[in-house]
This record gives C-alpha cells, structure tokens and sequence, in this order.
C-alpha cells in the first residue's frame, strides 16, 4: 500500500517542472537535494540474498540520509534500458522512471553510444578516493570501453567452476582438459545458452583457453581477420557440443538454472561469476557440504558490476548519494560477507584506514570460497565487439536445430 | 414485445446508451496504439534509434535469421495442437459424464486448477517429469538403477510436446469452466437423455444433440486459448524448446537485448505473430464450418453410436485425471521445496527442512498481496460496471452488438499481447501517465473487461426473457427488474465472471510492468522476477502466494450462490 501511495505521489509530482541538474563535485548541495526523494534503483531480481542486501542498503541510506530506496525488481537488466529507450522514444527527456541502473558489458556500451546516461559523475563521488583503479583496471574498462565517469563500479567479479568433490576428486583445469572430460564422460557438461550473460561468458573463456596470443581480443573483431582468430573456437565447440548435457540439443537458459542441474545432479561442473555463491548456496542448504570451487590453470574472466543513472533519471541527487554509498568502506565490507552477499570489493586496501581494513579482515570467506590469491589471473573481458560476433555465429551453428 | 419507457430513465437510458460505445473506445484505443506502435517499428520507423525511413530492413533480417521458420512453426504448432486436444478433451470429458455425480466432484476440482499461475504450473510439471525430477526419484534407483539421473532430453524437447502437455493442463479446466456456464443455459441434460431414450448411447446423443447447441457459445473463449498458445511466453521459456524457442520467446530475447538495433526486427517477428494469430484463427475458423457440415451428416445418418465409443468414457477420465494430476503434483512439489533445504537426486523426499524462504520473502509478500488485491479487485468493479452496462443497454434499448464491434471486444485476447503493449508503453509515457495506479488499472482492464463479458454475455443473454415481461406486467420497471429480477438469478454467473477477471488481474504480467514502470509491483511481477533465477524454493513460495488469492475469489464464486440458493432447487448446477 505505501508503495502504491508513493507511486500515486509520483505521478502527481511528475508535472512539476525539472530542478536544474544535480553537480557532484558541490556534495553538499547534493546531499540535501537528495534529503525526501524515493530512488528507483533496477536491479536483477532473481536473487533473495542479494534482494535482502539492497533492502538494507535502503535501511541505511533512509537512516543516513532520508533517501528512501525502491528496488524495482527487473528479470533482465535490459527492461530497464528499453523503459529509457521508450521514455526517449516518447520524448520523456525528464522525469524518467528509471533512476539507477545495475549495469555492465554490452547494456552500458549500449546505453553509452546512445546518449543515454547522466554524468561523468563517478570520479567525483567522496568515495572514489578509496577506488582500486591500478590494482583493478577493470573498474574503469568494461568490456574494454572506457567507462569515462559515466558509470560507478561497486563489485568486483570473477568466473570460477564448481563442482563436487566427492563425486568428481580431479576437475578439469583448463579448456582443452574440460573438452577431454566431456568426450569421456558424454552428457555432465553444461552451459546457459548465449546470448545469456554466463553462457557468452563461457565462450570467451574457451576462446581464450584456445588462442595462442589472447592480446587480439582487446582490439575491435573489425579490426582483425575474425574468422582466423575464432577458427580453434569452433573447431572445440564442434568437438564439445554433441558431448554437452542433452547432446547440445537443449540448453539451460540462465545462471541458476545452471546451478540447479548441478544440485539435482544432472551435471558435474557448474560455473558462477561470483566466486562465493557456492558458499552461499550450502550455507542455504541448496548445494552438499562436498562443493567446491577452482578456476582454471590459464585464469579466468573477470569484470566488475556497476551502477550508472540515466540522462533523464527523476531523483539524480538521491541516485549519486546511493552509488557513492554503495562504495562506502562498510557497505563493501558487508557486500564482501559470504553470509551476506560475497561479492568482491572494489576498494584499495591500502587507502583505507585501520579500522575500515579491520572490517575486511574479519570476514570469513567461506567453505567453497577461493581465498583471492588463490583465484589466479583475471583475465580481461574482451572488446564488446566480439560477443555480438560470437554470439551471432554461435546462434547460426548452434543456436537452431539442424 | 415492446415495453414502455420509463418516464424517470432519461438520463439513465443516455448513460446506457453510451456504455457499450465508450466500453468499445476503451479497448479499440490501447489495442490499436499499440499495434501501431508495434507496425511502426517493424517498418523502420523509430525516430528514437534513429529510424526515420519506412523500408523492409526490420523483415528481411528478421527472415535471414536462421530460425525464423522453425520459431514459427513452432508457435504455430505448439498454438493449434493445444488448443485442439484441450477442446477435445473437454467435449469428451462433458460429453461422458455430465449429469453423474463424478462429474460434479470434477467441477470442484476446477478452480484450484484454475487458480494455478501458468508459470508456476510449468514449473511444476517441469519438476516432475525431468530426468531428476519426482517421477524418475520414486522410481530410482531401485526399479531403473539409475544413480544419478539418465541424459534424457524430455523438458524442452524441439518438438515441443512438453510446452503442448503443459499448455493442455493449463486451458483444458479454462475451456471446461466455459463450457460449464454454457451448459447452464442449453438444458443439455433433457436433450440428451431424450436422445439417449432413442436408443443414442450417451457419448453419441450428447455429440448430436448438445455440442450443437454449445460450440457457438465457446467458440469465442477457443480462439483466446489458440491465440494464447501461439504467443505464450512464461510457459514456454520454462518447458518449450530453445533452438530456436517459439517466436514470442525470441520476440521478447530480442526486445530485451542489449543491442538496441535489434528493436526493428523484434517488432518485425512481433508482426509476423500478429499476421499468424489472425491466419491461424482464420484456419479454424474455417474448419469449423467444414465440421459443422460433416457433423449434420452426420447426426442425420442417425447411427446410435458403437458401444466402443461409449466405453470410452473412461479413457477421457483418466486423461483428464493425468492432467490435473500433473498440475496438483507439480505444486505440491513446489510447495515441499519451499521448505527444503537439501533436496538431491534420487531421494524421494527432502533431505532437509527448513524455514528460511517462508520467513524472508513472508513479509515482504505481505504487503505486495495487498497491492494485488486492490489492483485487481478495483479492476474487476470497473469492469463488472462496463459489462452490465453494456449487457443491459443490449436488454434495455435493444441495441444488437454488430459483430464487428463483439470483435474488437475480444481483440486484447486475440492479439498477443506481445505484439501490442511495447508500442501502448510508449503512448502511455508520452502522455506522462504511466507508473500510477490508475493507468495499471486501465491497462488491467483491457484484459480483465473482455474475460469477464466472455463469460457473462451467454447466460445474460440466454435468460429466458418471460422473467422481465412478467415483472413488467405486475409493475415493475427497468431497473427493478434489472435489480431485483436479472442480477439475483445471473448471481452465479457474475460471480464467475468476477472470479476470472480477478485471476486474469493478477495474472498479468506484461501490462503490469510496462504500463507500471516497474513502479507498481504484484505477486506475479515479483513472481516472475524471482523465477527469473530459477531457485525452485521461492517459486514454491510465490507459486503458493499467486494461487491462494484467485482460488478463494473462485471458491467464494462457487460457494456464494450455493449458500444463498441452498432452498431453491432451480438454481442448483446438475
């Protein structure tokens, strides 16, 4: 009911003339714009726990600030970037729905070259003096795009494979060893089927197990003989597809259900962005106790998640303080808790104090969890440019039935 | 008959006289704004991403794209094949056991089933007939020695079989409650023991002599499950195939990616199900009056029916039965996972309980169930307002509905809704009225006014006008008799009515989150929002929450006019 009254207030307060656009660089004046607005913040719903951490984090910023925060649940981020195409489509260039996005990868590269989004903002947030920008450069690229202020990181997040260890004891290490694996042992392999996000994910990892120089990918596909390059991704997946779960001839679509054909025992690896969702899940009793996780000997990919706020975004000064916020030494240090979320931080411990460290310290990672030097290379995103490619090829040879 | 006009219904008679104009304004316009804004599109025109030409780019890419056609006949298929064996089912099952006392402990069955949420229901039966779900655990691995569960492609299967089992279950019990309101008005009964004193055996006479009678009064409520079928989206993404999925679900990939260019060729494949739709309503359409000349032929010729068809009374049973089993089991498995723990294969029963998901998302459900409540109960009073309004107006000033405008009455339903709510979401933001609770309620209406005057209009119009003339004749004027003659005897029926648009309220998906903004949340957007992540222990718990509210407004549709009418035996159902 206070829901549908502040949804009732809104369209009401809709009409009312735009303020001029909140500078972050005058924090201050941000802060007390942003004192009674309500934030719509559009992030992936599919996820109790971290469903819970976003409703504490409306907890703080309510507290703090008199910020009160919405979650609006999409099932995909891009709902939210088509809301904006629409509102621009229909000529709404203020007073949009949409006030920050969970976004990386293609969404923001979309969402970037069509002028969709409000800043640069995030180098002038207070919090950015604690950003890890050389220990982490993926906080200013993603996807190889430079974010140019326009979005602010506040995860860190890298593939690694779970499996368990008591019924697989030696999980392959690397691309070509999975390969093996699932010739000899036809139908308990999986991936989600690209265009998913882990799905097109597992392709680059291949692509970059199969490759002799990697360094390519971080140029435009344009740029290089395509066909040459991503020749060996073929030639494997040929190769892997009739050996997958269901002989490649259905896919699991998304990261959970991936995750639930390991715990129902369909497969024996899965694989998850964030390294301590294994520990999550048995702490919630939906994996054995035996689950593991590893990556893989040549390293694994790893991007970082961020938060950016649309060019015509209603409550700008409520959206910056949220974002500056969620880079708040404690709220990363909570984000970090594998009993709460385990998302990785995306701040340099060396910037912080003794006692913002402390919080760090303490957390324990978890039964499951690779301790972060354990983790090994992270290996770049490739540029945007080759996804689309790959996905598109991908769909022509796999994607529809024979 | 010609009654006199109230000298005190000017005003009244003015208002009414508009009803079914305006009611017809208020679905014309949101369907064809959206359509436009769909077409526009699919023919280049998008100024927003820089669409300003009209040229066919959007189609020939849409036609290039390597499942084009597989994703096609896939939705046509999946579409027809659905809505045939549910309709066949439902005769069978009506033609074998009307009038038993089997057949009255079915009809119970009937509004839980009903009440199920299409999503939820998929994911139930999802569970049970996987390699790893119940089915396979009960008999594992001591009958199949299986340890771990078999690589067998049974959910999403690329014929589609699965997604068809599914969408069976689902509209079989919707065809039967429709079939049911009909029946109430045909005194199949009579007509089909005479026929059966001729020496007709019972499945026969009532083929002869009752379906006849019936078909007319269900055609329009077939149609709207042959459209559904074809562009179903949450059933299909979670039991129909992926490569390619049926158009719908690639429809949706598409206006959901994040290359924005791929808008054009979404509402390309958006059209081309819109011209599917209309042709493939048009194919039955036209195999009904083939079927109708055969069928006189045929109950002409008179033969009285082999005993084998008789006998097959028991074989509709047990399919029905199969049917709401999977749909009765595949939430009870859902409802055991929202308090599992650690469930593995082949253990038949968790291995753990625990409390945890009822516990976090309760609460928060709470006051999400409100906001549905008042969102759909609102709904269904508008549009129960519209709907007698524009029934009475017919009664009243005999004003006959023009086919043309009975059809754009039932247009939300028969265009999928795909193909239309991305362009409405556009209008709606261009005039600055989206996100507030009123414009849901509109965008409810569209879906919820049509439902509800499905079933409503054949029992209003089928009450037998001498009720009117005799209260007339002892005094009675319009709205008397509106009053205290039609509303009390069709009580049941606006009942019925009022309880499917309350489900279809909180049914709906699409309408909600676009015309909402995602600022207006219900069961079924946080429902399908967690299902998006697949974790079967909150779809357990929202599955539940989504069931309850329908199934009571169902229960109370059926207990109502029970208790009420409990000492007059005309208006019991036999």
């Amino acid at each position: 009911m206070k829901r549908l009254i502040s949804a009732l207030a809104l369209s009401a307060s809709l009409a009312l003339p735009a303020l001029a656009e909140p500078d972050p660089k005058d924090w201050d004046a941000v802060v007390a714009e942003a004192r009674g607005q309500t934030v719509f913040w559009n992030a992936w719903g599919g996820d109790p726990r971290i469903n819970d951490f976003i409703a504490s984090v409306g907890d703080e910023i309510e507290e703090r600030y008199g910020i009160t925060l919405e979650h609006v649940k999409v099932s995909d981020t891009a709902t939210a970037v088509t809301r904006v195409v629409s509102e621009k489509a229909a000529g709404r260039d203020e007073g949009g729905a949409v006030d920050l996005i969970w976004i990386n990868g293609e969404n923001f590269v979309s969402m970037k070259r069509n002028d969709l989004l409000f800043g640069p903002f995030a180098e002038d947030l207070p919090n950015w003096q604690y950003v890890d920008t050389e220990g982490k450069p993926a906080v200013l690229i993603d996807f190889t795009e430079p974010t140019d202020g326009l979005e602010s990181p506040w995860a860190m997040a890298q593939l690694v494979f779970e499996y368990d260890a008591e019924m697989l004891p030696n999980p392959p290490r690397s691309a070509q060893e999975l390969l093996e694996y699932a010739v000899e042992n036809p139908g308990r392999v999986a991936f989600p089927q690209p265009p998913n996000y882990l799905g097109g994910t597992f392709l680059k990892q291949i692509l970059y197990g199969v490759l002799d120089d990697p360094s390519v990918l971080q140029v435009p596909a344009e740029t290089v003989d395509y066909d040459a390059v991503t020749a060996p991704l073929w030639a494997y997946l040929d190769e892997l597809t009739p050996n997958l779960w269901r002989s490649g001839r259905a896919y699991p679509q998304n990261e959970p259900r991936l995750a639930q054909l390991l715990a129902d025992g369909e497969t024996d690896l899965s694989f998850a962005l964030n390294p301590a969702r294994a520990s999550a899940a048995i702490a919630d009793g939906e994996l054995p106790e035996s689950v593991r996780t590893y990556v893989f000997d040549e390293g694994t990919i790893g991007n970082a998640s961020f938060v950016a706020i649309p060019y015509n975004a209603s409550h700008k000064a409520a959206a910056l303080v949220l974002a500056n916020h969620l880079l708040d030494p404690a709220t990363q240090a909570r984000a970090q808790d594998p009993n709460v979320l385990g998302f990785q931080t995306v701040l340099n411990m060396e910037a912080l104090s003794a006692d913002q460290r402390a919080a760090f310290d303490a957390l324990d990672l978890g039964i499951a969890t690779l301790a972060p030097a354990d983790r090994g290379v992270s290996l770049n995103e490739p540029h945007a440019s080759w996804m689309v490619r790959i996905e598109e090829e991908w769909a022509a040879r796999y994607g529809v039935a024979e | 008959m010609l009654l006199s006009k109230p000298v005190s219904g000017g005003v009244a008679d003015a208002l009414l006289r508009q009803t079914p104009r305006l009611t017809i304004g208020l679905l014309l316009l949101p369907v064809g704004a959206g359509i436009f804004g769909t077409l526009a599109p699919a023919l280049g025109w998008m100024p927003a991403l820089g669409g300003s030409a009209l040229t066919l780019d959007a189609f020939r890419s849409l036609i290039a794209w390597p499942g084009f056609w597989e994703a096609l006949r896939l939705s046509l298929v999946t579409g027809i094949v659905s809505t045939a064996l549910s309709l066949g089912l439902t005769l069978w099952l009506v033609a074998s056991w009307q009038g038993t006392a089997l057949f009255r402990t079915i009809t119970r069955l009937l509004s839980p089933l009903l009440s199920v949420p299409h999503a939820a229901a998929a994911f139930g039966i999802a569970f049970l007939i996987a390699p790893s779900g119940w089915i396979a655990r009960l008999f594992s691995p001591w009958a199949t020695g299986w340890t771990r569960p078999p690589d067998l492609l049974i959910v999403q299967d690329p014929w589609g079989l699965t997604l068809i089992l599914g969408l069976v279950a689902k509209e079989t019990p919707f065809l039967l409650l429709m079939t049911l309101a009909a029946l109430q008005q045909v005194d199949g009964n009579r007509s089909r023991i005479l026929a059966e004193s001729m020496g007709y055996g019972r499945v026969t006479a009532w083929m002869k002599t009752v379906l006849p009678l019936i078909y007319p009064q269900i055609r329009l409520p077939v149609y709207a499950v042959l459209a559904y079928g074809m562009s179903v989206v949450d059933m299909a993404v979670i039991l129909g195939p992926t490569r390619p999925s049926p158009l719908a679900v690639q429809t949706v990939t598409w206006i959901t990616d994040p290359d924005l260019s791929l808008r054009f060729q979404a509402s390309a494949a958006a059209s081309v199900l819109l011209f599917a739709v209309i042709a493939a309503l048009i194919a039955w359409w036209l195999t009904e009056k083939l079927a109708a000349r055969a069928g006189q032929r045929w109950v002409f010729a008179g033969a009285r029916g082999a005993r084998r068809v008789q006998a097959s009374r028991g074989v509709a049973l047990s399919l029905a039965a199969t049917s709401s089993a999977l749909v009765f089991l595949g939430m009870l498995g859902l409802a055991l996972w929202s308090f599992t723990g650690l469930w593995r294969f082949p253990d038949v029963l968790p291995a753990s309980y625990r409390l945890t998901t009822w516990e976090r998302e309760g609460p928060v459900m709470f006051g999400t169930a409100t906001d549905t409540v008042l969102l759909a109960g609102t709904s269904v009073a508008l549009a129960l307002v519209f709907v007698i309004g524009c029934l009475e107006a017919e009664t009243r000033l005999k004003i006959r509905v023009h086919p043309a405008s009975l059809l754009i009455l039932y247009l939300p339903l028969l265009v999928p809704q795909i193909g239309f709510l991305p362009g409405l979401q556009t209008l709606a933001i261009s005039f600055g009225v989206d996100g507030g609770f009123w414009v849901v309620v509109a965008a409810h209406l569209v879906f919820v006014l049509p439902y509800m005057f499905l079933s409503l209009a054949d029992p209003w119009r089928a009450l037998n006008p001498q009720y009117e003339t005799v209260a007339a004749a002892l005094g009675a004027g319009p709205n008397r008799s509106l009053f205290a003659i039609r509303l009390p005897l069709l009580l049941r029926p606006i009942l019925t009515a009022s309880a499917v648009g309350f489900a279809v309220s909180v049914g709906q998906y699409l309408p909600t989150l676009l015309i909402g903004g995602g600022r207006v949340e219900t069961l079924t957007t946080e429902a399908v929002a967690l299902a998006s992540g697949g974790n079967r222990r909150i779809i357990g718990v929202y599955a539940l929450a989504q069931m309850i509210l329908p199934f009571v407004a169902f229960a109370l549709a059926l207990i109502v006019p029970t208790l009420l009418f409990r000492r007059r035996r005309g208006m019991a159902i036999s």
